[in-house]
């Protein structure tokens, strides 16, 4: 088959790579009709997360038909429509039990190593998201293994488009969990943005359907700014003014009740701390880039809430504590339970609240892939979202 | 507000497990200081400006290790040891099943290896002996170490206790504790082990770095341990999965 593979830092090609087989009894093959390329793939494709390996499938945002299951799936059939969260869960655990699908125990076989890496117990397996969170292969190809199938495939049954719920697998319930994380006072409370990538579009809206005041985006790329406002909320284009004074002015002096950094550990900015992030991380001296976090502590209003679905690798540091001290803030993260999110947000698409279709901006084949990875890092040729179909 | 209701508190950690990082033994001791006083005495000797630093700074480092007796590079990686210079190994894990189950699995020891891909097999003797047989570590003699045990304490669903007997290669004892968890979470599994490693902390500190030490075999089987329990023996597994390393021979 065909699939996207990672050659090394900052190079991915198309490959043809073995289809593949049935690992384990609760194993199902799924054949991919749509898939896309997440921001967080450019994380991986910068080497910004470690444990990658030459000849790893990328893609953690797919969709398709089953075409095989193993003797131990009681649920899925062959020939259903499925989504897949891009987090794997085995569904047993005590964390699976509580919801918490994104901290499962036992999806990821290299815990060992991520447990290393990272100090703490480790996350859950992701599909094609490195060595460190189980090593498994993703679906930017025409075939895809999924594990714990049964735990994993979402029967898709309505005559919803791809466009409309590929995005079930992670962006959407991404912006939708930063959004309820913020615990949003309907009517009352505003609600700031920082990164109007795919994931803060979604925040965007998701804060809009849970009842935010207003909604403030900040960014500096026009045509994400443009699309914010068309959902109806504020923006701040961080090039052309000073954000922290900007927000402070747009709120009356409080600040944003709850902020949300949907940017994460490649954070552009201005400033002092910024260009010594930048510096550490050239240097491979840190893995992150905190300037977007730390607008987002200085900014936030009192008794706040600091809501982070951007992707963090290691260790931070000058990050301004003493201000989220003393303002009592509440600090929420974490990567998605997706799985808790796919049955309800799946209604609100069918009941026509929202189109998650609205961030695709690129469409092509598969084999246009590894050009759309740079159009889409660097934001060329309005490129919000890209989907690819791996049959064209 | 606490679930473990009966019999009131509990010393989480007892006497003998108390530690604060790895100390070097005589030997090590003896070569470090060697090392830190030659360097010392080449440092301030040396002509170059840079060498004198460079030497003089190590050497003094080294030489006040030996004094201190600490090993830092062991205390680092986490490794503990007692008072008596043994090395703890201690680990803990939560698994969905009740603790009843879980402790008649242990005790049958003959079919630990099944669980524990680090031990070679269990024999057992007679009602309170048997003899373990694991892996040597790498640059032992021999390719495995064998010793024969007695179990010092068996109670039902809550504990087993072992010691091993006088002659044995590597001087060990351990005990496992089960423990139900609050909330219905299941059963906290709690393996306490104390060996005393050939080689002294420079051979655990070798271990650790080839993977091959204790702590890190125990992690391992306990996370095994539970996913067999909990998952019903499928392990999550990417070996054998498609990837562009196949296509250009041989996989990784």
């Amino acid at each position: 088959m065909k699939a996207i593979v990672w050659q090394g830092t900052n190079h991915v090609g198309v490959e043809t790579v073995p289809d593949p087989t049935l690992l384990l009894p609760t194993d199902a093959i799924v054949r991919i009709t749509s898939t896309a390329i997440c921001g967080s793939d450019l994380h991986l494709l910068d080497g910004y997360i470690p444990s990658m390996e030459k000849g790893d499938i990328l893609g953690h945002e797919f969709m398709g038909e089953v075409v095989e299951v193993g003797s131990a799936v009681k649920k899925v059939r062959v020939g259903e429509r499925v989504i897949m969260p891009f987090n794997l869960a085995c569904g047993v655990c005590d964390p699976c039990q509580r919801g918490l699908f994104s901290a499962c125990d036992n999806s990821n076989p290299n815990h060992r190593m991520a447990e290393a890496l990272y100090g703490a117990t480790s996350a859950s397996g992701l599909f094609g998201y490195s060595h460190l969170f189980g090593g498994y292969a993703g679906g930017q190809a025409q075939f895809v293994r999924v594990p714990f199938a049964d735990v994993s495939c979402f029967a898709i049954e309505s005559d919803l488009r791809d466009d409309q719920v590929l995005f079930l697998t992670d962006i959407f319930p991404t912006g939708y969990m930063a959004a309820e994380n913020c615990a949003i006072v309907p009517g009352r409370d505003v609600v700031a943005v920082f990164g109007a990538g795919p994931v803060g579009q979604f925040a965007v809206r998701s804060a809009q359907m849970l009842g935010a005041a207003e909604v403030i985006v900040i960014d500096r790329v026009p045509e994400r700014l443009r699309l914010a406002e068309a959902a109806g909320a504020r923006t701040i284009n961080y090039d052309e003014t000073d954000v922290l004074v900007a927000l402070h002015e747009a709120t009356g002096g409080r600040g944003p009740d709850h902020v949300i950094d949907a940017v994460g550990l490649e954070a552009h900015g201005h400033g002092p701390g910024a260009l010594l992030d930048t510096a550490e991380q050239k240097m491979r001296l840190s893995f992150d880039r905190i300037t977007a976090l730390r607008w987002a502590i200085l900014s936030c209003a009192k008794g706040g809430t600091v809501s982070m679905p951007g992707v963090y690798g290691g260790l931070v540091d000058k990050m301004p504590l003493g201000a989220a001290f003393n303002k009592g803030l509440t600090f929420k993260m974490g990567q998605t339970h997706t799985h808790r999110y796919v049955r309800p947000l799946l209604q609100r698409i069918q009941q026509g609240e929202i189109d998650p279709s609205f961030v695709i901006t690129h469409r092509a084949a598969l084999s246009k892939g590894p050009e759309l990875y740079k159009t889409f890092r660097e934001k060329h040729d309005g490129c919000i979202k890209v989907v690819l179909d791996p049959w064209a | 507000m606490s679930m473990n209701s009966a019999g009131g508190g509990q010393r989480v950690t007892p006497p003998d497990q108390r530690s604060t990082g790895a100390s070097m033994a005589g030997a090590e001791r003896g070569l470090v200081g060697v090392m830190g006083v030659f360097l010392l005495t080449a440092g301030v000797r040396s002509g170059s400006a840079v060498q004198k630093l460079v030497f003089s700074g190590l050497g003094a480092g080294l030489t006040a290790l030996a004094l201190s007796g600490r090993s830092p590079v062991a205390t680092a990686l986490k490794i503990r040891q007692n008072a008596d210079g043994e090395t703890l190994v201690s680990d803990a894990v939560t698994i969905g099943k009740g603790a009843d189950e879980l402790y008649a699995i242990w005790r049958r020891f003959e079919n630990l290896p099944s669980l524990m891909k680090h031990l070679e097999r269990v024999e057992v003797l007679d009602e309170r002996r048997s003899r373990w047989t694991v892996k040597a570590p790498a640059g032992y003699s021999g390719g495995e170490v064998s010793w024969e045990a007695e179990m010092t304490a068996d109670e039902p669903g809550r504990r087993i206790a072992w010691q091993s007997l006088p002659d044995a290669q590597i001087e060990n004892s351990g005990e496992v504790q089960f423990r139900a968890a609050p909330g219905n979470r299941g059963t906290e599994v709690l393996v306490r082990l104390k060996y005393r490693p050939p080689g002294g902390t420079t051979g655990v500190v070798v271990a650790r770095v080839l993977g091959q030490e204790p702590s890190q075999q125990l992690r391992d089987d306990l996370m095994r341990f539970k996913r067999e329990q909990e998952l019903g023996g499928y392990h999550p597994t990417t070996e054998g999965q498609s990837s562009g390393r196949a296509s250009k021979g041989g996989q990784a």
